[in-house]
């Protein structure tokens, strides 16, 4: 009963502010919205379409909301977004009972498995704007060769800084590590007291930007399992060499829940983390100065990891039409420079870096790295070896680094022989 | 369930017969008692056929079958694949085996510490509070009792809290002057730490073999990490209470005679409890062990809560796993399978433990092991394994 009306008063208040919403973008001029709003006539016949979203906070649900309304106006194509708990339990009842929701959030670990079972539409050829993905992103939801859903934004890796301690231990700009070499010294010089210098979680997620730069990689580019390599074992010798020399700690260590948050409480001096430090510093450590630089470069040059997500439309949509046409015009480089701006992510499409570089200049060093950056591989089953890689990871401080990698490498070629 | 069903309930047959005028309207009533039964229990047949058989028979077929977790398990595309989910597990030699042999292992550890820890503590607490003279008793009952009644996963936020790297635990440590360790973070098994503190702290060839369940002995031997036993003292501080009550009630069914008379016996206190109401109280026992085993081995809303297995899979659970498994993996078959081995090995577990503490006087009674007689029934449970208690005999003789 009660839920009924919240989710009433929710609708309601979505049609309130997506009207606004309609308004303020049209009073801009937006010209993206002609061809979403076009075909809208068609998607009628289909039905009303659900969206599922696994948001990072308020700014995020309001900015989706507030597209999808506008889009919703437009197009008379009516629309509801609702925010999952657990995106992934949601989905899998979803799928399970044959009623998904139309439109959601995908994420790269759980793409492989949905696109298996046949859960997802592979709808990329339809899309006007698939070649204006970065190739790196467009690869990770590239299922038996078709881009199955289109990425909604990304994240890379890069090092923040916090400038105060910086300073204080005697360092300036130039310092700036630009080399492991480098790095590890003024991780060391940044160690002090209740200070560590450097840290970042124990997973594949954050030491695999270690393994890019020393030219390694999971896999290679024929998609088959690659990990017991020479630049990967350099990588974590690297790493083990840091955790043993006491200049890097893993969060927990600092009695922290992420990296993100040992160094707002400034128990480390730099962390390894994506573009959604901005949005913790500005929220929970708005008094930390900070600066982000480019991860170092290893022996294999430079290297990062990117996060991103897509939007899946489910095969068993009723009115797929529709929805391809909301994700053409939730992907558009106006609509994400929106959502750039609402909360801190980077656009997908290429078209736009550069209007994002001008407005986040401060940030530029996220996308510089987008280039090489590795993302997840879209293998099915890929998730579980990469839990078993993190978990062995956790125990790098004390454990051998070509073990580690002999058993990944054999978990790994059982799913990608 | 067919229990609840009335059985034949007309009156003897013979008398039956012998009123042969009345046999016709005292099967017609028989046939409406018959009905109206059916009547009564249907709603619950409908209800736990419902939600509880048909369940566990779809969650059957899911663990012999390739469904994706798309469309009905019950559609055409599911293939029957027989008993290749549970091989994978078993015999795989894969990832899914190590997880499985690694989730065990730690259920294990967590199921020995927890269940004879609590069983003993709850019946202490509750010989506590059963004592006339305690002061404040409905008080000290209460306290105990809280913990029980406190959503787990509450305890369990406010035990991440206290156990983190810097928390409540760790400044107490520090002041008498030892660093705690990283509670919730620590991957190294306890067996592990205490060999190595006789320095071994590598494997033996022998010990790195792995014939069983693909892990090798040696991690088979760690122990429980310290994570797990922050969860292997949460569960005790939760549980005890609990079967604390039950013990309590089983206490207060002894009657005051039976004390007297041990104490006209010559008895000491600590006789007394272990010689007279120890023994009495195995019926409980038995339900507190059998509650206990099931609860531990079922263990998921504290580690879905808490840690999700981690540090480094060593608070994977069965339970867990098979969540894990089945909804972020995809691999229903597999998740299903998991849940199946789990309840084959509850079962086993339960009847090992039954076995080991039937009671001599009491099983023949309900005619479930038949013995021989009542006479020998004593020697005959002890070669079968069932030590008598002791004293048990010399009491009931005191008492009669």
């Amino acid at each position: 009963m009660t839920q009924r009306t919240t989710s009433r008063r929710r609708r309601l208040l979505s049609v309130a502010t997506g009207g606004a919403a309609a308004l303020a973008l049209a009073a801009c001029g937006g010209s993206g919205f002609g061809g979403g709003g076009g075909g809208g006539g068609g998607g009628e016949a289909g039905g009303d379409l659900e969206i599922l979203i696994g948001s990072s906070g308020d700014a995020e649900t309001t900015a989706v909301k507030d597209a999808v309304a506008a889009w919703s106006e437009e197009s008379g194509t009516g629309a509801s977004v609702s925010v999952a708990a657990d995106l992934a339990q949601q989905l899998s009842q979803g799928f399970a009972s044959g009623n998904p929701p139309d439109l959601f959030y995908v994420s790269t670990d759980f793409f492989p498995g949905y696109a298996a079972n046949g859960s997802l539409l592979p709808y990329g050829a339809q899309l006007d704007n698939a070649d204006d993905f970065y190739p790196t992103l467009a690869d990770s939801f590239t299922y038996d060769g078709e881009l199955y859903c289109a990425p909604k934004d990304f994240s890379t890796l890069a090092l923040a800084i916090n400038t105060d301690q910086w300073t204080a231990a005697g360092l300036t700009e130039d310092d700036y590590p630009t080399t492991w070499e480098e790095l590890k010294t003024v991780a060391t010089t940044l160690t002090t007291g209740d200070t560590t210098g450097l840290t970042f979680g124990p997973e594949w997620q954050r030491v695999g930007t270690f393994m890019a730069q020393a030219g390694g990689h999971l896999v290679d580019d024929e998609g088959h399992a690659d990990v017991d390599t020479p630049e990967n074992l350099e990588a974590l010798t690297y790493v083990k060499d840091l955790l043993t020399s006491g200049a890097l700690k893993y969060p927990s260590d600092l009695g922290a829940g992420w990296g993100g948050e040992a160094f707002g409480l400034g128990t480390a001096a730099m962390t390894i983390e994506g573009n959604w430090l901005v949005g913790t510093m500005e929220n929970d450590y708005p008094d930390v100065a900070y600066t982000v630089v480019p991860l170092p470069e290893g022996p294999g040059g430079p290297g990062t990891l990117q996060f991103t997500n897509c939007w899946g439309i489910s095969a068993d949509s009723a009115n797929q039409e529709a929805a391809v046409e909301l994700v053409q015009h939730l992907t558009s480089g106006e609509q994400q420079m929106t959502f750039a701006q609402a909360f801190g992510v980077m656009p997908s499409v290429e078209s736009v870096a550069d209007q994002w570089k001008e407005e986040f200049p401060e940030q530029a060093p996220f996308l510089d790295g987008a280039d090489g950056a590795q993302g997840f591989p879209p293998i099915e089953g890929i998730a579980d070896v990469i839990s078993d890689f993190n978990a062995q990871i956790e125990g790098l401080k004390s454990g051998d680094p070509q073990a580690i990698l002999t058993s990944v490498q054999s978990t790994l070629e059982a799913v990608a022989p | 369930m067919s229990e609840g069903l009335p059985p034949e309930t007309s009156p003897d047959p013979g008398a039956r017969r012998a009123r042969g005028g009345l046999r016709r309207r005292a099967h017609a009533t028989t046939r409406g008692q018959t009905g109206a039964g059916w009547l009564f229990i249907t709603p619950m047949i409908v209800i736990l056929g419902l939600f509880l058989v048909l369940p566990i028979f779809m969650a059957l077929w899911v663990s012999v079958s390739d469904w994706t977790g798309r469309g009905s398990p019950f559609a055409g595309t599911t293939a029957f694949v027989g008993g290749e989910n549970y091989q994978e597990l078993l015999t795989g030699g894969g990832l899914a085996q190590r997880d499985f042999a690694t989730s065990v292992r730690n259920n294990v550890y967590y199921v020995i510490l927890v269940v004879p820890t609590q069983t003993l503590i709850s019946l202490l607490l509750a010989v506590l509070v059963n004592q006339r003279i305690l002061k404040g008793r409905g008080f000290f009952r209460t306290a105990f009792y809280f913990p029980s009644v406190t959503s787990s996963v509450a305890i369990t936020v406010v035990f991440l809290f206290l156990f983190s790297a810097s928390g409540a635990v760790n400044k107490a440590v520090s002041y008498v002057g030892a660093n705690g360790p990283n509670w919730i973070n620590d991957p190294r098994g306890l067996l592990h730490i205490i060999l190595g503190a006789f320095g071994a702290d590598s494997p033996p060839a022998a010990l790195q073999e792995a014939p069983f369940l693909g892990l090798s002995w040696w991690n088979w031997l760690a122990g429980p990490s310290i994570t797990m036993t922050v969860y292997i003292i949460m569960a005790i501080f939760t549980t005890s209470g609990t079967f604390m009550l039950l013990f309590l009630a089983a206490l207060q069914n002894i009657s005051g005679d039976i004390e007297e008379a041990a104490l006209v016996d010559g008895t000491n206190a600590w006789q007394r409890l272990w010689l007279v109401t120890v023994p009495m109280l195995k019926p409980t026992t038995f339900t507190v062990i059998t509650l206990g085993l099931i609860g531990t081995w079922q263990v998921f809303d504290q580690i879905y809560t808490g840690t999700r297995g981690s540090p480094s899979k060593t608070t994977l659970t069965p339970a867990y796993l098979s969540y894990e498994t089945s909804f972020n993996s995809q691999q229903w078959g597999q998740g299903a399978a998991i849940a199946f081995i789990l309840f084959a090995i509850i079962v086993v577990m339960t009847i090992l433990q039954r076995i080991i503490l039937r009671d001599p006087d009491t099983v023949p009674k309900r005619k479930r092991f038949v013995l021989s007689d009542a006479g020998g029934s004593g020697s005959a449970a002890t070669g079968a394994g069932g030590a008598p208690p002791a004293g048990a005999a010399k009491i009931e003789g005191g008492t009669s």
